[in-house]
């Protein structure tokens, strides 16, 4: 134990010390950023909401010309649609909410609980269909697949707290469960209706709704409260769940908020992203953010930040080789967690992605 | 070196605690800090604490020994609810263990560091201030708070790991993290379960003064030691178990009992525990 003394370690020396200033620049700017490009996306959602109003249309028509001379400058067709920024406004919120999720959901090694709840939510969605199909009423689909995937949610944390076997067993049962049901309603359905469900599967800039943008505005404010308000306890049952039981913190409560939330945010990133590459925003920026990061609360920024970074990335790619969305924002996202990989010289910080 | 002696008087000195007389029983008619009475538990159909009764009083510094496997682990969980008594009744501060919902007064240290943190990145200083987490609530982390952490890397020696990750340290460093961040907690009761495991024969000599200090200032401590020798040195009583509770009285009784031989040898003779 020789090399264990108090002052073994590298010292805080005061040449690193401008570094770490930059560093933190940098962080603070990218989400000072973030904050920014959120609160306007939300603006835009409210904006479209109440253009009706007196000073919500000048602002609104505002908007519109903005996005014509956008599409001047880009030579593109694609800002001066109201619909397109729907799309964008949601995935600009999915940037933001699904990596502050995940990172809590990684470092507790439970990154397919997100993936999971997709395939639930999924089977959510193909209800609402047929269950609109049938009764000839009008639920909005995402509001019906929201109260399935939370119920979903509660399920996987009833089962894995309950049953013996390992973490992960029953969150594979979950998965291939809920999306078995999906499939056989979506079978059942087609005869009723022509159900067009490829787009939640794949991830659609067109299938984002007016109420599904909406919907994610309203949603994402929710999540970044919660955890903004219980980030220390996340923290503290995420990094060491034994010693926080002892300090007396809830933390099934909090595992169930957990999984809650991510049921939140699946259910609203799943119509850009679709189901099966919904689960790549909460774990691919936290990898990445985790590879170069040098204290938890940087993990959360810089994957925020990459988060945001993936998705506008993406649209990009999307936008200019007419590409789906959710498939292009998770390349980008990859192409992002390679590049954390190289600059810290290609030593992996294995994260378990089991369970 | 100077780890462990630092501002140790800023460590306990904000709760009000009770305070022992010189024989290291209880001096006033202070509730004890821990009861156990008639406590079994049982890992599906082996059992791992059978019978167990006894009683901490505050301000006590009880070391629990026994052989490997023999329950002492199981035993300190049941104390701080970890695990519910299959049969039995625990009761902790003088309230049943389930109604207590005041984290703030245990510091716990977990053998070998039993926490997921391996490829988290969580700084030594974050970690430590997580031992503040029972006192804020959803709080925000003040200025007492800060200094409370402050302190404790001080106490141990790691105020130049502050900003390290805990995944880059040794074993012995991470330990020593965990144990500020008990200290920081500022707790009536410290709960340690072989808590200097990595840790070098200094610090360790010092972590174990600090103990004595910290004790005598009022705080219950109960420790789980491999070292038999550092038990009969520092701790007031004894309790000694292998699933059945061989011993609990003071030091010295257990040192001219034959509980230790007792538990450890498995003659298979039962030899019933008595209170003093």
């Amino acid at each position: 134990m020789s090399g264990d003394g108090p002052n073994s370690g590298k010292p805080t020396t005061p040449e690193n010390a401008p570094a770490r200033g930059r560093r933190r620049t940098v962080e603070l700017a990218g989400m000072a950023a973030t904050t920014a490009l959120s609160a306007a996306m939300i603006g835009f959602v409210l904006l479209y909401w109440a253009q009706d109003l007196p000073v919500a249309s000048d602002l609104y028509a505002g908007f519109r010309a903005l996005g014509r001379s956008m599409d001047a400058a880009f030579g593109t067709n694609v800002f001066r649609h109201p619909f397109m920024w729907q799309s964008m406004a949601t995935g600009v919120l999915i940037g933001v909410v699904a990596p502050l999720v995940g990172t809590f959901l990684v470092h507790r090694e439970m990154a397919l609980i997100g993936e999971t709840l997709a395939h639930t939510a999924f089977a959510g969605v193909a209800f609402g269909f047929l269950l609109n199909a049938v009764t000839g009423w009008d639920a909005p689909l995402l509001l019906v697949a929201l109260v399935v995937g939370i119920v979903g949610a509660i399920g996987v944390q009833w089962l894995t707290e309950r049953t013996d076997a390992y973490g992960d067993v029953p969150i594979a049962i979950m998965l291939s469960g809920s999306f078995a049901v999906g499939t056989l309603i979506v079978s059942y359905g087609r005869g009723l209706t022509g159900i067009a469900i490829e787009g939640y599967l794949f991830g659609n800039l067109g299938v984002v709704t007016v109420e599904g943008a909406r919907l994610m505005a309203g949603l994402s404010v929710v999540v970044v409260v919660a955890v903004a308000a219980t980030y220390k306890q996340l923290l503290f049952i995420t990094f060491d769940e034994q010693a926080a039981r002892v300090a007396r913190l809830n933390v099934t409560g909090y595992n169930t908020l957990l999984v809650v939330l991510t049921a939140v945010v699946v259910v609203g990133a799943m119509q850009v992203l679709g189901v099966i590459l919904v689960a790549a925003m909460l774990v691919v920026p936290v990898a990445a953010a985790s590879q170069i990061a040098r204290s938890f609360r940087e993990t959360t920024y810089l994957s925020v930040i990459f988060g945001q970074l993936s998705v506008i990335g993406g649209f990009a790619l999307a936008i200019g080789g007419e590409l789906p969305s959710g498939g292009s924002i998770v390349v980008v996202a990859i192409a992002i967690y390679l590049l954390t990989v190289a600059a810290s010289g290609f030593s992996v910080r294995a994260i378990s992605a089991h369970g | 070196m100077g780890a462990f002696d630092a501002h140790i008087d800023r460590v306990v000195d904000s709760n009000g605690r009770a305070k022992r007389s010189e024989d290291g029983t209880s001096a006033h008619t202070v509730d004890p800090a821990i009861e156990l009475e008639d406590v079994t538990f049982a890992y599906g159909d082996t059992p791992a604490v059978r019978d167990v009764s006894l009683t901490v009083e505050a301000g006590d510094f009880l070391g629990l020994v026994g052989p490997n496997g023999s329950g002492k682990t199981t035993l300190l969980h049941l104390m701080l609810g970890l695990h519910a008594p299959d049969e039995g009744t625990v009761r902790l501060f003088d309230r049943p263990i389930d109604e207590v919902d005041d984290g703030s007064r245990i510091g716990y240290v977990s053998q070998q560091a039993t926490n997921r943190g391996g490829a988290m990145p969580v700084t030594v200083r974050e970690c430590v201030t997580m031992g503040r987490f029972a006192h804020v609530g959803h709080g925000r982390l003040g200025g007492e708070d800060r200094e409370a952490v402050a302190t404790a890397m001080e106490t141990v020696g790691i105020v130049d790991l502050a900003d390290r990750l805990m995944n880059e340290l040794s074993g012995g460093q991470r330990q020593r993290a965990y144990i500020a961040r008990a200290l920081a907690s500022e707790a009536d009761l410290l709960a340690l379960d072989e808590p200097t495991v990595g840790v070098d024969a200094e610090s360790r000599d010092a972590f174990y003064a600090l103990l004595d200090r910290l004790n005598d200032d009022g705080i219950t401590i109960v420790l789980i030691e491999h070292d038999i020798g550092v038990v009969t040195d520092r701790a007031d009583h004894v309790a000694c178990i292998n699933t059945e509770l061989y011993h609990h009285g003071d030091t010295e009784s257990f040192v001219e009992s034959d509980a230790l031989a007792d538990a450890y040898g498995a003659t298979g003779q039962v030899v019933h525990h008595h209170h003093p």
